[in-house]
């Protein structure tokens, strides 16, 4: 047999070696289907700890869509592989968990693993709920169980061959996943440890906030560092944080707490739905997770730069007023000074402050113009005050003009680049989702 | 179905979500006091005050107000005597009147963020709010007259 021959059959036989092994590796056993457990079966007090838990993690965020019912799933999440809907996650006994017993739910959030043992999709954060402490899942167990019931089947993923096999996962999961309860840091105190298993267990936050490879898997060497999802910027949580004044834990618990602060902004777009999500959680909590990304964010090291971004910002207010030359100026005092015009010692929470806002300081400017063609709506940002949407008011080359101007007078950082373009892009978007 | 507070009063309304504010205020509710100007949101004849904050009612759809608390120049003084209407009247400030809804409800919230405003200041948070008779020589006395009449009124209490 010459060498040749002798090592592809060698090579195929480890080849077919390694299909075996990975197929032992990526097998779980089925978990027997139970009767669906009666609601009154769960004590009321752990069903109540369930839902705040449900609230805090955002459940409902992707397991519901508008106009469905609670839970029943449908939301379709575009991902880089293609459309994963989520499931239906009532207590329905055929196209919901109502047969799960709670070993089989505990292992779907702790492994990513189905009652019938198929692999779930990373759509799905088992990542982060594997930190998640039993009694924790035990409490959203009980939540879920004592959910009305919706017939929902699940909708087809629009995943090409071969993502959508489940097997494969595995694969994924071999790479990138290392199942485990939250380990709490020894060095930190009980507030950070707290802070850090919300936003790293329940919460997610990296989920949108930690920039994700090329197999959708987040880059956890490089956590927080920002991310673009559903069309907005999560901006970097850790000191890359481009806002002129550091993010603190006063500042971080008023705007995750209240939806607004006066030396960032308010919450809008998807973070507003967290800031929802959140008011389920004791005020202790919310100031927990503060501390968690104040210490991220090495924003004790800054806080000498509070006082100079608060009066560089402050200094604007004399721009585009009284005798002004500058066309763009004159746009933005007309439009926007209004409402965003501040004057004085330090900017007022209502007036949100554009120069200290990271919209304006990031590398990209998605997030303004999102705002801008959006607007906010009473249930965003401070509850009950809006900000009008400028998309049939402004063309794009206004709105070019007035982030222009604002990149160019509030900061010191390069220049954006395509405005017209990503605002022409963006109002299709915006026009094309429901 | 859209619900919230107008003027104090909880209304609900059956309209497209997307409908201008403007619209809702003027047809569905049948308050005039607040004008159409130039239905793009630049020239501030259409200002109302949404959860006490100056808002263009023009471009503002009304399904973003949901349980909001709206007010308009009607509801901003249940007798018509807020300072600014004082000033208003002495001071002989409208002229053909057409911007004056605007101009006070924008007025009433800069005296609440800037209780003693400065000309930059006037002049940065009404220049959204146009005058075609070019009152505004007035429209800033009255400002000012109001805004020294509410701090006398502050330091007496």
């Amino acid at each position: 047999m010459g060498v040749l021959k002798r090592l592809l059959i060698s090579f195929l036989a480890l080849g077919f070696l390694g299909v075996l092994v990975f197929g032992v590796l990526a097998w779980r056993p089925a978990i027997a289907p139970i009767a669906p457990p009666s609601p009154a079966s769960f004590p009321p007090e752990i069903v109540a700890k369930g839902e705040v838990l449900a609230s805090a993690g955002f459940c409902g965020e992707c397991h519901t869509v508008k106009g469905g019912q609670n839970f029943a799933g449908g939301y379709p999440m575009p991902t880089p592989f293609g459309v994963v809907y989520s499931t239906n996650i009532t207590p329905d006994p055929e196209t919901g968990i109502g047969t799960w017993s709670e070993e089989a739910f505990a292992r779907a959030m702790r492994e990513g693993v189905a009652r019938d043992g198929s692999h779930l999709f990373p759509a799905f954060p088992f990542d982060h709920f594997t930190m998640l402490s039993d009694d924790d899942v035990r409490a959203l167990y009980a939540y879920f169980m004592t959910r009305p019931p919706a017939h929902a089947p699940a909708r087809t993923n629009g995943l090409p061959f071969p993502l959508n096999v489940r097997y494969l996962q595995a694969g994924w999961k071999l790479l990138f996943f290392r199942p485990g309860h939250f380990e709490p840091a020894a060095d930190k105190n009980a507030e950070w440890n707290r802070g850090a298993y919300l936003a790293l267990g329940l919460s997610h936050c990296g989920a949108c906030h930690t920039p994700r490879n090329l197999l959708g898997a987040e880059e956890t060497g490089d956590a927080f560092a920002g991310a673009v999802i559903d069309n907005w910027i999560a901006p970097p949580l850790t000191a890359a944080n481009p806002a002129p004044a550091p993010w603190t834990q006063d500042e971080l618990h008023s705007y995750l707490r209240n939806g607004v602060t006066a030396l960032h902004g308010i919450a809008v777009g998807p973070m507003s739905r967290v800031v929802h999500g959140l008011t389920a959680l004791p005020d202790a909590d919310v100031r927990a997770i503060a501390a968690y990304f104040a210490d991220i964010d090495l924003s004790n090291d800054r806080l000498a730069s509070v006082s100079p971004a608060v009066a560089q910002a402050m200094s604007y207010a004399s721009r585009g007023v009284g005798q002004e030359f500058d066309a763009d100026a004159r746009l933005y005092t007309a439009a926007c000074a209004s409402c965003h015009y501040n004057s004085g010692r330090a900017p007022l929470a209502v007036r949100p402050d554009l120069a200290l806002n990271s919209a304006v300081s990031l590398p990209d400017p998605t997030d303004l113009i999102q705002v801008v063609l959006r607007g906010v709506g009473a249930h965003e940002g401070i509850p009950g005050v809006v900000m009008p949407s400028f998309a049939s008011a402004l063309s794009d080359a206004d709105i070019a003009r007035i982030a222009a101007y604002l990149r160019r007078t509030r900061t010191s950082l390069p220049p954006w680049t395509d405005l017209d373009m990503k605002i022409a892009a963006m109002r299709g978007q915006i026009n094309s989702t429901p | 179905m859209t619900t919230f507070r107008i003027n104090g009063r909880a209304v609900a309304v059956d309209v497209e979500e997307d409908t201008p504010l403007l619209w809702v205020i003027r047809d569905v509710i049948g308050l005039t006091g607040t004008k159409f100007g130039c239905g793009i949101g630049m020239c501030g004849a259409c200002t109302v005050h949404v959860g006490g904050r100056p808002t263009r009612s023009c471009i503002t759809p009304v399904g973003s107000v949901a349980d909001a608390e709206i007010t308009t120049i009607e509801g901003l003084d249940p007798a018509g005597q807020h300072p600014l209407q004082r000033a208003w009247i002495d001071l002989q400030v409208p002229q053909c009147g057409y911007c004056q809804s605007g101009q006070i409800m924008q007025a009433a919230s800069l005296l609440k963020d800037f209780p003693t405003p400065s000309d930059q200041d006037i002049d940065a948070v009404m220049a959204g709010n146009l005058c075609r008779c070019m009152t505004y020589v007035r429209i800033r006395a009255a400002i000012k007259r109001a805004s020294a009449e509410l701090r006398k009124a502050a330091t007496n209490d």
